[in-house]
């Protein structure tokens, strides 16, 4: 196997291993800080890809991921926790261990839906799909044991992060005006979340989601 | 390889470990001390604690049963066999194949039964608490135990472990992120299974949060003496079977005179090393409360899992 296979193969064992640690955090800013090394280890992946099969515009999309996932979108994250000043630890619907043994199951149902696509492949990344799917599959059922609004926009993201490196392993990158486009949908995306948690403290004096059921009723 | 060589290689091993591991103790505690800026005990004090303890006259409770008074000797023996088992300084020695890597998990889970058993025979409230929970951290770290150790097997394609460390210590070089993931969960279990910080502290004079101290406070003597021996030697074989599964470079095949010493030099080396390492481990992690025990061990059974998911992924 050559050495940049076995690379991208080490550091998308790192991103599943950072998909499990945000699953088991408990505290947002800790949170936060994962998101941001997830960002780090995605576009270090790119790179190695883009340098081992000569693919410039692969280059151009690490740096976007640098300068959105590993600076901007964290730094509007921190910002918001400050002014809504929530530092508190995350609650979660269901107890850590028992979270870890689903997420477990999750790995082993993408990994067995990826091994029969990546033996047809023949990308340098064939191996890591299964990666990439574990991670978005990890990161939607963080969404669903979160019980406030920070931790599940931070899955949402991470979810994204999946998908990104689900797109570099199975076809070296998805064209530079579609990324260009999912990169301003993330931001924006970002912003309106952040205005949302606004009005929904505004609204119930917290951020638990499980307010949002009394909606219904009106 | 004539059997003769394998014979004295391998008794040369048992008796070197039995010896050496009250200095690998002697080792992590002084590196503690000087991390805590303390002024170090001598590096020998281990030696000299069994040596005061072998003299004195030993005390049991009138309510002994036998099975009391053999639980030191059973533990000494396991951690002995162990000791012969584990590859330290070379592999394919005569013994190797008596047991492998599952046997040797039912070894030292042998030696865990014998001394919950004998911690509750008293009758103390201490022994019960502490049999009870050794037995909670015990079941919990098995399985993680054997996750790790199969992930190594898998990339062997065996368990037996002279094969495993030959292969490993052997090979080009590769990077294998499952044997990553496999290495700090047999670094967490080995922390929990020997009663180190985050989840014990080896140290501690408060009954309340002992683990392990709880389970032999009604023993003294020479019976103390070999469990102190038998729990250095379970440390020294907990070390050096990392070491022979994720750093085997330097070791040696059995007979093989000449590689001797580059062994021993390499094997003084890493333990010097890794006990470094454990005294840091236990100078700036806290201990854990009990009831996060089971995180702890679930998350090294996680990772032991990944590894050996993410070892099939790559290699498929």
């Amino acid at each position: 196997m050559p050495l940049a296979s076995q690379f991208i193969n080490l550091l998308a064992a790192l991103l599943l291993l950072i998909a499990f640690a945000m699953l088991s955090q408990r505290r947002v800013l800790t949170l936060i800080k994962l998101f941001a090394w997830q960002g780090a280890t995605l576009a270090t992946s790119i790179v190695i890809v883009a340098w081992s099969t000569g693919q410039p515009h692969l280059y151009y999309s690490a740096t976007l991921t640098v300068l959105l996932k590993v600076i901007l979108i964290p730094w509007i994250l921190h910002r918001l926790i400050n002014r809504l000043n929530i530092r508190w630890d995350v609650e979660t619907l269901i107890n850590i261990p028992t979270t870890m043994l689903v997420g477990i199951g999750l790995v082993i149902f993408a990994f067995a839906l990826a091994t029969p696509i990546s033996q047809t492949a023949n990308a340098i990344t064939r191996s890591t799909l299964g990666i990439a799917l574990a991670s978005v599959l990890l990161s939607f059922l963080m969404m669903i044991v979160r019980r406030k609004a920070i931790p599940q926009v931070i899955g949402f993201l991470s979810m994204e992060n999946g998908l990104f490196f689900a797109a570099t392993s199975a076809t070296y990158g998805m064209p530079l005006v579609v990324e260009l486009g999912i990169a301003l949908d993330v931001l924006v995306g970002t912003f309106i979340f952040g205005i949302f948690f606004f009005h929904i403290r505004e609204q119930f004096d917290s951020l638990d989601i499980r307010h949002m059921e009394k909606l219904k009723e009106d | 390889m004539n059997l003769s060589a394998g014979i004295a290689f391998q008794i040369l091993q048992s008796v070197f470990v039995v010896l050496a591991a009250p200095l690998l103790m002697g080792w992590i505690n002084q590196c503690r001390a000087w991390l805590q800026n303390r002024s170090a005990p001598s590096l020998l004090l281990p030696y000299y604690t069994l040596i005061k303890l072998f003299h004195k006259d030993a005390v049991i409770a009138r309510n002994a049963s036998p099975l009391f008074r053999i639980t030191p000797y059973v533990l000494f023996g396991c951690m002995w066999l162990a000791a012969g088992i584990i590859p330290v300084l070379a592999t394919d020695l005569p013994f190797a194949p008596a047991a492998d890597i599952i046997a040797l998990v039912a070894v030292f889970a042998l030696a865990r039964v014998f001394s919950a058993l004998a911690a509750m025979d008293i009758g103390t409230a201490f022994g019960g608490l502490g049999a009870r929970r050794e037995m909670l951290i015990g079941f919990l770290a098995e399985p993680a135990m054997l996750m790790a150790l199969f992930t190594a097997a898998f990339i062997c394609g065996s368990t037996q472990l002279t094969t495993i460390v030959d292969t490993l210590a052997h090979r080009q070089f590769a990077i294998y992120p499952g044997l990553a993931f496999a290495a700090v969960a047999f670094l967490m279990v080995l922390l929990a299974e020997n009663a180190r910080i985050p989840i014990d502290n080896p140290t501690t004079h408060l009954e309340l949060t002992m683990v392990h101290e709880a389970m032999i406070l009604e023993y003294s003597a020479r019976h103390l003496a070999l469990i102190e021996w038998a729990v250095a030697i379970k440390l020294f074989a907990y070390m050096t079977l990392g070491l022979a599964l994720f750093v085997p470079w330097g070791i040696a095949s059995a007979g093989d005179w000449n590689e001797l010493p580059l062994a021993l030099a390499a094997l003084t080396a890493k333990l010097a090393l890794a006990g470094a390492g454990l005294a840091l481990i236990e100078t700036v992690f806290a201990k854990l409360r009990l009831f996060l025990a089971p995180e702890f061990l679930s998350t090294a059974f996680l990772l032991g899992v990944l590894g050996m998911l993410t070892h099939f992924l790559v290699q498929a």
